[in-house]
């Protein structure tokens, strides 16, 4: 299959599709914690709030620009499906971006006006990311439809909306956990084994209905023999989903032992979803209709790009380390002097 | 009613980067400034210099958390109205657009949270090194936007099959003819707009009664400046306007209000272009001055808009937007230059000039926003010139759904647009109240500020 990609000149679309597909994911765990964290601070108290937002401060920023990545790759390296996908999800892209637009500024905003406006930007920092959140979840939702329309496509992809806003709190939480310290952490706790629970039932629920939604991924999914490529898929996902239950039961450990673990198995648990969708839409770009290689840019221009693509990718990597290293750490309050 | 998608989905756009120009135009030089700042504390040791720094971070901070927002809002619509803009030219905008992010977005994004909250954290130069690094990404962003747009009206290095645009020479691409005249423009811009902005602020402050010696400092910066700039700025702007007579006419004439060709064009100083006897009404002209201006001239001929017939732009939003910019231009020429006097020679009328520096705070914005009106409008009625018409590029979108997003993006931006001044208003205040600071925090400021040039990473 390998060879036939090479051969057919056909891996360059794909390499970006892949590209495309990681921008996504690293977008998804990355700004999905600090959206989720968003969403927590309405479960938190004022002083406590502050410590949650300063944990992510240094870094929702740059979270932020997978999304601008992701859509980039889709927007330059296969324009064709940026344009049916975006007119398709015309009203909910501009729902996201609502809520994008308050959560960004509204992170300023209440650390710079007075402080009885302070909680009016508390609210709108919560709600621009739950918006944000089940915007997006609810786009994904339509996707795997491949945009069909109908109240059960409105159900199902309401559905996803709630799921993938668990989600995020899930992460949120295991990122509290691990960022934070005393109370705020045992709450961190709290709200994680909640949303767990949730987002189990999210997953479950959607993965229960997505091949009755789509034909095809039915098809790809109990189709003998691939029914045992995937079967990896949803038993690690269940063993994992498990032991992060137990683990956070026991938790915060003494001298804060394994603060880390819950976030990094939360990505794991990210990572087989991730696998699972992108798995159940190749070839595809929009479902059902247009495939990567269908949908691709001139060769010469995705070669520029993948150029440009191969000598930046490991600097930004490194410098989004050095950011991470140098605000390692619990989180201590933010100050700009 | 009967909602125009094709009408609203401009409008829309136009909203959108109308409120999204205001913002880089002041982080683009303001990063650069708060560098200058950081370099002059390096240097002297004096914490006059620390404290311009820490003041003019947060309004950049402020500006630049809502020029990402409204940034990430434009790479959308693209896609949701405009699907057709990608779809002819993709395969150059595509890798252009693509490259700004890789190579800008994350370093000025990742290099922000260093810099604004790693004073304390990090070795000195490394803070010194993220500053500068977060001004060279949001210059670097600048660039490949502005190549971008410049190939939208200059194209060249591209060929078309069946419709759609190949890339043949990225180097035609990039330094198509107007880049140079357009990134020079729009980066001096930006720094006029960034310095009537910090001498605004500082003007407030001043009038505040505030003592801080940094307002002083900062009030000097803004308005030395901006006298440095302006000049400048005048000088490129004429020879973008030549170079634009050269790629596009039609714009040109729209600019100057000349529906005839003539030699020895006047300069049309104030009337009112009426496309139906297409001609202007109430004109004051002065003779032959518009040649002797596009062409060095007082004889050359010049295209006017009926050369262009039913491809020319709107007449009287150019004609107008052009007068705008070039006034504020004026404007800015005057206020700043005596303003440079009266901070050398002539101390004390320090708060008149107070009161002249307040209400030009925003006067960058105006001239901007001017400016750009007339470049884009001026292209119309194409999207990429001679290549794509605007209407070609317009998607399957409902005018209802427009309508119903533009109605939102606009409450938002004038929300948004209060609350960024509101709080600047009240940072300037503050920032006066804190007269009475506690002199044991400053010390363990000191302390601590000590150590971290020193290397010692606080954990």
């Amino acid at each position: 299959m390998i060879q036939e990609l090479i051969s057919s000149g056909d891996w360059l679309p794909v390499t970006f599709a892949g590209l495309m597909g990681f921008a996504m994911l690293i977008y998804a765990i990355l700004d999905g914690y600090d959206l989720g964290v968003g969403m927590l601070t309405i479960l938190a108290k004022p002083k406590e709030r502050d410590r949650m937002i300063a944990s992510i401060g240094p870094f929702w920023d740059a979270n932020e620009t997978w999304l601008v990545l992701g859509v980039g790759i889709l927007l330059t390296a296969f324009p064709l499906a940026h344009g049916v996908i975006l007119t398709a999800l015309y009203i909910p892209v501009a729902l996201m971006l609502f809520g994008l637009i308050f959560r960004g500024v509204a992170f300023d905003f209440r650390a710079k006006v007075a402080k009885e406006k302070k909680q009016k930007w508390d609210t709108a920092f919560f709600a621009g990311s739950l918006l944000t959140a089940l915007s997006q979840g609810y786009m994904l939702g339509a996707y795997i439809t491949g945009f069909a329309e109908g109240w059960d496509v409105i159900f199902f992809s309401c559905l996803i909306a709630l799921a993938v806003a668990s989600g995020y709190c899930l992460i949120g939480g295991a990122w509290l956990i691990w960022r934070c310290e005393y109370t705020l952490q045992k709450n961190a706790v709290k709200w994680m084994r909640q949303h767990l629970i949730i987002t189990c039932v999210g997953i479950a629920l959607v993965s229960l209905a997505t091949p009755f939604v789509s034909e095809r991924i039915f098809d790809k999914w109990f189709e003998f023999p691939y029914v045992f490529a995937l079967a990896p898929v949803p038993i690690m996902t269940g063993l994992l989903v498990i032991s992060l239950f137990i683990l956070i039961g026991k938790m915060p450990f003494e001298k804060d032992r394994l603060c880390w673990l819950p976030f990094a198995m939360t990505i794991a648990v990210y990572i087989l979803c991730f696998g699972g969708l992108a798995y159940s839409f190749y070839p595809y770009i929009v479902p059902d209709t247009l495939t990567i290689v269908e949908a691709a840019s001139a060769p010469e221009s995705l070669m520029i790009i993948l150029i440009g693509t191969l000598i930046v990718f490991p600097v930004l990597i490194g410098y989004t380390m050095l950011a991470y290293y140098i605000f390692r750490g619990k989180a201590r309050d933010l100050s700009y002097d | 009613m009967d909602f125009d998608p094709f009408v609203l989905s401009r409008i829309q756009f136009a909203a959108n980067i109308t409120f999204h120009i205001m913002l880089p135009s002041i982080t683009i030089a303001l990063g650069w400034i708060l560098l200058f700042f950081k370099l002059r504390y390096n240097v002297t040791k004096d914490e006059t210099w620390m404290n311009a720094y820490f003041f003019f971070t947060k309004v950049f901070a402020l500006s630049f958390a809502i020029g990402v927002v409204t940034g990430i809002t434009m790479s959308f619509q693209f896609g949701t109205n405009w699907p057709g803009f990608m779809e002819t030219v993709g395969n150059v905008a595509g890798p252009l657009l693509a490259y700004e992010v890789l190579t800008a977005f994350f370093l000025e994004a990742t290099f922000l949270g260093i810099m604004l909250f790693g004073f304390r954290r990090v070795p000195s130069w490394l803070h010194t090194l993220s500053t500068f690094l977060v001004a060279f990404g949001t210059t670097l962003s600048a660039f490949w936007i502005l190549v971008l747009n410049s190939w939208m009206h200059t194209p060249q290095g591209f060929e078309m099959i069946d419709g759609v645009a190949y890339a043949t020479n990225w180097m035609e691409i990039i330094f198509n003819p107007s880049m140079p005249y357009r990134l020079t423009h729009m980066l001096i811009a930006s720094g006029l707009t960034a310095a009537f902005l910090m001498a605004g602020i500082s003007a407030l402050r001043y009038l505040n009664n505030d003592k801080d010696p940094v307002v002083m400092k900062t009030l000097r910066t803004g308005v030395f400046l901006a006298a440095f700039l302006i000049p400048v700025q005048i000088f490129v702007g004429d020879l973008h306007g030549l170079n634009t007579k050269e790629y596009q006419p039609a714009k040109v004439a729209a600019m100057e209000g000349l529906w005839e060709t003539e030699k020895g064009a006047p300069l049309v100083l104030f009337g009112i272009p009426n496309s139906e006897t297409r001609q202007n009404d109430y004109a004051i002209e002065i003779p032959k001055l518009a040649s002797f201006i596009l062409a060095h001239d007082w004889d050359a001929e010049i295209k006017g808009l009926n050369e262009f017939e039913g491809e020319h732009p709107p007449v009287g939003k150019v004609f107008w937007a052009f007068r705008i910019m070039v006034g504020t231009g004026i404007l800015m020429l005057l206020v700043s230059w005596s303003g440079a006097f009266i901070l050398t020679k002539k101390k004390a009328w320090i708060k008149p000039l107070s009161y002249v520096l307040l209400p030009m705070a925003f006067s960058g914005w105006v001239a901007t926003i001017a400016g750009w009106y007339v470049t884009e409008i001026g292209r119309q009625p194409y999207l990429v010139y001679n290549v794509l018409l605007t209407e070609d590029a317009l998607g399957p979108v409902k005018g209802g759904a427009v309508f119903t997003t533009l109605m939102a993006y606009l409450s938002i931006y004038v929300i948004l647009l209060t609350a960024y001044i509101a709080t600047i208003i009240y940072m300037a205040k503050r920032a006066g109240d804190g007269g009475n600071r506690d002199p044991e925090k400053e010390r363990n400021q000191g302390i601590e500020r000590e150590s971290a040039i020193a290397g010692v990473a606080k954990k």
